[in-house]
């Protein structure tokens, strides 16, 4: 059986009185694409952030890479691709390079330069995005798509196992759309790294993921490596749930 | 030629001035790209206070200078964390080492002379202790900026991400506050607390107007920040004016150079 990367059980977390997530018991394997959908305020960025250790659940537990997260200290294995990385000061003085040199950060330590190794690792990650060529362009001047694969380099730069990535297509071109698309599937199958995609694009998302998790505060799990049901994504879509027989 | 560079005075003069403009320049990138350009003068407002308290009770002025200048950057980081916002903290302890500093000359006379000189900068007057001062601490604050460099960078860029990739952000917040409290208080002598964030804020603000990287940015600001002390001393001396004034013209006409070479310059 494969290594598990990710397993949450029964976990809660509410913002004051307001629950944001009820309950999420799942997990993936080494080399699984899961997909994380649901409605706009249905608590997938919640979802990210207790999986990164930035909010603590209010009960039950997850463990990343085997380890539960108060005692986990791997964080460079886990890559991420916040939401609205692109959005930052457009003027701000940042070459392609200086930006993607940040996902080394966190593995070269506090207080120490980057090494030899760390600009290879660097380099790499822009080559795999395709973005080598503009590496001392100013990341403000390129257009949204090829920002975010800068960003995405940033993350591919730790060389993490686990990469999460939060709406990143949202402003961004169909070419564009397609190129990333492409790119995760090449990262999921040539290099066998977990991926987690949150998305509110149920219909790309459904086409390359093994795995679905439907977000509105409850959370339900469903192996879709053999096909997407239509019943599978019904919280996706709450104005669809009455359309949907209840027994009770 | 270079006849002034005879002089001790000028001599320390040049030392004193070029080191904290590097400072003032390398600091001013992180402060002007996060917004806080007024950090720089709200310290130094409150350096005023530490300035006179020091005159009153025999201390080295640049010493309580200091010390007041720390705290209160420690005292509006705080402020903050409790939900004050930022520009109205700072407008507090502005106000507040101010008051501080006018009610001890209201209460001890006589040495309203020394605190003129802090108020508009006596560059011409830096002592022996001054520079030795102002280099020992400057350096140390210099290697400070360096060894954290790259986490610097990295929360003045997008500070959420630096928080998920693990950086001690609240941590680093008050490092840059606290190092920007040290590059006033030496800057202080030279160009007075009322010009003082010129150093930071001038110099930043013309390299961000060409320069396509952060190192690129943090070299082009330190340079034009040495390169006008030198020539407003220069200016300075053989136009008989006041050297810290002449230093902040030089600052302004070369922000102005820049900006208007970059509307005009073919695309």
């Amino acid at each position: 059986m494969a290594e598990k990367v990710l397993e949450l059980k029964d976990v809660s977390f509410s913002y004051s009185s307001q629950p944001a997530v009820k309950s999420a018991t799942f997990s993936m394997e080494k080399g699984d694409f899961l997909g994380v959908i649901g409605p706009n305020g249905g608590g997938k960025t919640t979802l990210v952030k207790l999986i990164l250790g930035l909010l603590k659940p209010d009960s039950g537990s997850i463990r990343v890479f085997g380890e539960e997260i108060p005692k986990f200290r791997g964080w460079p294995r886990l890559g991420y691709v916040p939401q609205k990385a692109t959005n930052f000061d457009q003027n701000f003085p940042a070459t392609v390079f200086e930006v993607a040199s940040m996902g080394r950060f966190e593995r070269a330590g506090l207080m120490h330069q980057l090494s030899k190794e760390d600009y290879n690792a660097v380099e790499n990650a822009l080559k795999v995005v395709g973005m080598l060529g503009m590496r001392d362009k100013r990341v403000g001047d390129l257009s949204g798509g090829q920002q975010q694969r800068v960003f995405i380099a940033r993350a591919l730069a730790g060389e993490p196992e686990l990469l999460l990535l939060d709406e990143p297509t949202v402003g961004v071109d169909a070419e564009a759309q397609h190129n990333f698309y492409a790119l995760l599937k090449k990262l999921n199958k040539e290099f066998g790294m977990s991926l987690v995609l949150i998305s509110h694009d149920v219909g790309m998302v459904s086409k390359y993921v093994n795995k679905l998790a439907c977000v509105n505060i409850n959370v339900e799990f469903h192996d879709v490596s053999k096909g997407v049901k239509d019943s599978d994504l019904v919280c996706a879509y709450p104005e669809a749930m009455a359309a949907v027989p209840h027994h009770h | 030629m270079l006849e002034f560079l005879q002089y001790g005075f000028m001599q320390r003069a040049f030392i004193a001035g070029m080191l904290v403009a590097l400072l003032c320049g390398v600091i001013g990138v992180f402060l002007v790209l996060r917004r806080m350009s007024l950090v720089g003068d709200g310290l130094a407002h409150i350096s005023f206070g530490g300035i006179a308290a020091g005159l009153l009770f025999g201390v080295y002025p640049l010493f309580s200078a200091l010390v007041f200048s720390v705290l209160a950057a420690l005292g509006i980081q705080k402020l903050k964390q409790m939900k004050v916002y930022g520009d109205a903290a700072i407008a507090m302890f502005f106000s507040f080492g101010l008051a501080i500093g006018v009610v001890i000359v209201s209460v001890a006379h006589g040495f309203n002379a020394d605190l003129f000189s802090y108020l508009f900068g006596s560059i011409l007057a830096v002592s022996q202790a001054d520079i030795l001062v102002i280099a020992g601490v400057g350096i140390a604050t210099i290697v400070v900026l360096l060894l954290f460099y790259k986490e610097l960078f990295y929360i003045t860029f997008d500070e959420e991400s630096a928080r998920a990739a693990g950086l001690p952000v609240e941590n680093l917040n008050n490092l840059l506050v606290v190092l920007t409290a040290v590059a006033v208080v030496l800057s202080m002598r030279i160009v007075g607390i009322l010009l003082v964030s010129s150093f930071i804020v001038i110099p930043a603000s013309t390299a961000l107007l060409f320069c396509r990287g952060f190192r690129q940015a943090i070299a082009f600001a330190a340079a034009i920040g040495v390169a006008s002390v030198v020539a407003g001393l220069v200016l300075a001396y053989y136009l008989d004016l006041a050297a810290g004034g002449a230093v902040v013209m030089v600052l302004i006409a070369v922000f102005f150079a820049v900006l208007v070479y970059k509307q005009f310059r073919p695309k």
